[in-house]
């Protein structure tokens, strides 16, 4: 990675979305920005069209446990061209826990955001097949949030049946 | 003293009860069910090194058809418990069952929602072995163990 690529990418980007990129963090080795909600979708058609980030590595979902913005969802993209990384994040509220899809843009987003609806129950409209990715469909709970019991909840999840089928 | 004399004329008692416990404790067929790291170890200890056709155990059966006590080896998750517990009906009595490794035994640092905290929740363990991983002696001991074990079993069933 080159800093100058760096620094005429994070230029570009405060162009484009001006008030809408609400914080920039620079200090780790790849520019982790910060952006509205509302952006998100066309930030990141953008950022693939124009600044070639052809790539998203992955999909992450945090939860803050904080009143307000209590979601977090951090897009990792990758431009092989510049060979720049780039960390997009936005925050969404808990009651109501929706953000538009990225496969559209990228179609590797359609897993990840399965898993951040899995574990978080972070919803993706738009999204094609947005069903649980790991846990049986009939599961109730989204895990990863942290109110919910480092054990699970007991009769979650069904266990064999320990009696053998031929006695 | 010749051969002939051994093989000859020669003849010995016993129970039928005796000869079938010597038989099947002596060809201890396991029935691997590798899950995790733990597996590495259930490996080497059927490997040359730790070797143990010397106690007729080292006929790895992948079918469950051919295996005489399965040993888990690793963690089990919520998921993959429908599959063991199919598995363990259809090897064919008697058999025995050997949880290897904290994993295995209690869920060990695995303390999550996903993973079964110890397989003896949906199968009968006969023998635990402690360690993370165990290391492939106390593998061979579990066998040994559960040789005893079937040594002191009463093998025919006696109608009452």
């Amino acid at each position: 990675m080159n800093t100058e690529t760096t620094d005429s990418l994070l230029q570009d980007i405060r162009e484009l979305l001006g008030e809408d990129l609400l914080e920039v963090k620079t200090d780790y080795a790849y520019p982790l920005l910060r952006i509205k909600r509302d952006r998100l979708h066309d930030t990141c058609r953008s950022l693939k069209n124009t600044f070639h980030f052809i790539y998203l590595n992955e999909i992450i979902g945090t939860d803050r446990f904080t009143s307000e913005e209590r979601f977090e969802v951090i897009y990792h993209l990758v431009s092989l061209r510049n060979r720049q990384r780039l960390f997009l994040k936005v925050r969404v509220e808990e009651e109501e826990p929706v953000l538009p899809t990225v496969t559209d843009i990228w179609k590797s987003a359609n897993w990840n955001e399965r898993e951040v609806y899995d574990m978080f129950g972070i919803s993706f409209e738009g999204h094609s097949d947005l069903r649980r990715i790991f846990l049986p469909e009939d599961f109730k709970y989204y895990p990863l949030r942290k109110e919910f019991p480092l054990l699970g909840v007991p009769g979650s999840l069904e266990m064999p049946n320990s009696t053998p089928d031929h006695d | 003293m010749s051969l002939d004399r051994v093989m000859g004329e020669g003849y010995f008692t016993t129970t039928i009860d005796a000869l079938t416990k010597w038989g099947r404790s002596n060809s201890v067929w396991p029935m691997p069910m590798g899950l995790a790291c733990c597996a590495i170890e259930m490996m080497a200890f059927a490997g040359p090194k730790y070797d143990a056709a010397r106690f007729g155990s080292e006929v790895f059966r992948f079918s469950p058809r051919q295996s005489d006590v399965m040993i888990v080896a690793g963690w089990c998750t919520y998921k993959m418990s429908h599959a063991i517990r199919r598995v363990w009906d259809q090897m064919p009595d008697p058999k025995w069952c050997i949880a290897m490794g904290a994993c295995a035994s209690t869920g060990g640092m695995h303390r999550c929602y996903g993973v079964v905290q110890g397989v003896d929740n949906f199968l009968p363990v006969d023998y635990y072995i402690s360690g993370c991983p165990p290391r492939p002696e106390s593998v061979i001991n579990a066998i040994l163990k559960i040789q005893d074990k079937i040594k002191e079993q009463q093998s025919l069933a006696l109608d009452s």
